[in-house]
């Protein structure tokens, strides 16, 4: 008969249960158990940004230009990004504010460029380009066509960038067109002179 | 607890402590599906097949890959040339990833035709449908592992996809994706992980689901018709049959047929003229010089080319979007009760066709270079992607459908 009567205490009845306290006591421990995964996601998520190597090799980079040809274009890795250097010559320079009118942001007044290069050539000194060879769209790299007027691109071309993925055109300042998918003009890194013929890409002694 | 064993011997010893005698009934043995099933019901059945070869082969190509960005294009040339028949396992893997696309376009368009994302079958679609999702993720991380120039291209292409966000979270996001300034090694050495393990995971829970759905409200057929509905008196569909042997007989037949076309083309044409293997891709990643021509491998060329139409960067971006996430709500944007393509009205058919040949169209020129006509054309095309949905809502509500018949036809 006694463990009848235990076997009755210990039943479960869901009469007397405090369901305010039940209830308390479940959204209690979700909060805590719920802080604690936010709170543990936090490392997780964050291993993935770049990391503090990643972080320290966008070192800047010294350019000779003494043996670029006037029209000619080099190249040269900042950040892991290919950075143009590009000699421009009277002609290109005089044929610049003839785009104008088919440019989206033709006095770059979105700032994709340190102050000193907000000018009509967008560059320190005019017959100098200096640009990150970056399509805004989508990141591809764009080719560098200064023939002027070929057939593919037609009669009004004046020479300047075209990017092979999806047809975005800028014109020999890196600006950006009309009517095609970039949204902005192509980027100019922070740069600056050591000599005549040198230029530091990724610093500018804080011109800008 | 042994008295409640039913079975005897070690199939009645294994069943007392898990089911699986119930579940061989369930699924396979008692799993009774329309006995109507035609031509087009061979690809759920070959998903699954392509799903284990490409598991299998993944695993053995994992144990020569190294996902490195200064080894990783040398060593899938490894695999290639050095090791006992790697270049079969890895162009299993590589026609396997296209061969999936191919299938499960066409179970997909099964299911447009006969209407099996209708009620009760909404949670099959949605299922489906993420399973979609989880294969182009799977597909997109697995094609930057060789780290060649279409690769890491394709990858940065697709990755400054989200720079789109605007706001400045765009940017945050695609740095933390790529978990650098550019594609570099941290990305290749992510993707690998997310490739092999994560997605996988997910894609074979996901699998589950899908197929698990399936046998709760059971199969619909090429009529359109419940066949739940005419049971006899032991409780099955007249018109259902066994899942095995019926079925597994039959789908037997469509992997044989399937098996016959997929190594002919590994052993003949594994790179399929640069659609399944692009050509840029047998370079090396150069991040300095972007190909002259880019272009996404075939299956995300229809998405590509509608990315490509709108002349925006945002608007493009959430166009492409679109035309994924529409189709979750194909369910509630079809509003006839009529299933089958067979019982619907010519304005409905007209529509189905003209969805599926934009879609063909836009794959074509997703591929090409950017040209203006192909331009237009893509945006004539994206528009009736898009309409599609629209007309259908219309349609749905109002079109004639002849009368369903009571039983399963031939």
């Amino acid at each position: 008969m006694a463990s009848e009567t235990v076997a009755t205490q210990c039943s479960f009845s869901t009469d007397n249960v405090d369901k305010k306290k039940r209830r308390l006591l479940i959204a209690g421990a979700s909060v805590v158990g719920g802080a604690g995964v936010a709170a543990l996601a936090v490392p997780f998520v964050t291993s993935m940004s770049p990391s503090a190597r990643a972080l320290a090799a966008g070192a800047p980079v010294e350019v000779d230009i003494s043996k670029l040809a006037p029209g000619q274009l080099m190249t040269v890795e900042w950040r892991g990004k290919p950075v143009w250097v590009v000699s421009r010559t009277e002609e290109t320079l005089n044929n610049l504010p003839k785009n104008d009118a088919h440019l989206r942001d033709p006095q770059s007044e979105v700032p994709q460029q340190p102050e000193y290069a907000q000018n009509e050539t967008r560059s320190i000194r005019p017959e100098v380009l200096v640009v990150i060879g970056i399509c805004t769209h989508l990141g591809c790299s764009p080719t560098y066509r200064p023939d002027l007027a070929p057939a593919d691109l037609g009669e009004s071309w004046l020479g300047g960038f075209f990017c092979p993925c999806h047809g975005s055109r800028f014109d020999f300042a890196g600006r950006v067109f009309q009517g095609v998918p970039a949204p902005t003009n192509l980027e100019i890194p922070p740069h600056q002179y050591l000599s005549d013929s040198r230029i530091l890409i990724g610093e500018d002694g804080g011109a800008a | 607890m042994a008295a409640e064993q039913q079975g005897k011997g070690l199939m009645g010893w294994i069943d007392a402590r898990l089911p699986v005698t119930e579940a061989w009934k369930k699924h396979l043995a008692e799993y009774y599906a329309p006995k109507n099933f035609n031509f087009w019901y061979y690809f759920g059945s070959l998903a699954l097949l392509v799903l284990v070869i490409q598991i299998v082969t993944g695993i053995f190509l994992t144990m020569n890959y190294k996902p490195d960005g200064e080894l990783a294009f040398r060593s899938v040339e490894y695999i290639m040339r050095d090791v006992n028949w790697g270049w079969l396992i890895r162009y299993m893997h590589s026609t396997g990833a296209s061969a999936f696309f191919i299938v499960v376009y066409l179970h997909m368009f099964r299911g447009l035709m006969y209407g099996s994302y209708k009620k009760p079958r909404e949670l099959i679609w949605i299922f489906g449908m993420l399973i979609y999702v989880a294969l182009m993720a799977e597909a997109f991380m697995g094609y930057l592992l060789p780290w060649g120039q279409m690769s890491y291209w394709g990858a940065q292409v697709i990755i400054s996809l989200f720079g789109a966000i605007p706001f400045g979270i765009g940017d945050a996001i695609t740095l933390w994706l790529k978990g650098d300034f550019i594609v570099s090694d941290a990305t290749l050495n992510r993707f690998f992980a997310l490739h092999v393990i994560a997605v996988p995971l997910i894609l074979v829970m996901l699998v589950v689901a899908h197929i698990l759905a399936l046998h709760e409200v059971g199969s619909n057929n090429p009529d359109g018709v419940e066949i739940k509905k005419n049971k006899n008196e032991d409780g099955i569909p007249v018109d259902g049959i066994p899942f095995h042997p019926y079925y597994t007989v039959k789908d037997i037949v469509g992997v044989a047929g399937f098996l016959i076309v997929f190594f002919a083309i590994i052993f003949f044409a594994p790179e399929m003229g640069g659609y399944f293997l692009e050509h840029a891709n047998f370079d090396p990643a150069d991040p300095l010089k972007t190909p002259e021509h880019i272009a996404p491998v075939w299956y995300f060329t229809p998405f590509y080319a509608i990315l490509r139409a709108v002349p925006d960067k945002l608007g493009g971006v959430i166009a492409m979007g679109a035309a994924i996430v529409v189709l979750f709500f194909l369910p509630w944007i079809d509003r006839n009760n009529v299933k089958s393509i067979r019982y619907r009205s010519l304005a409905y058919k007209v529509n189905l066709w003209l969805f599926a040949v934009a879609f063909v169209v836009l794959g074509y020129f997703g591929m090409q270079a950017p040209t203006p006509m192909g331009t237009l054309i893509s945006q004539l095309c994206s528009v009736i992607y898009f309409g599609f949905f629209v007309a259908l809502f219309f349609i749905s509500k109002m079109e004639k459908t002849k009368p369903v018949p009571e039983r399963v036809t031939h």
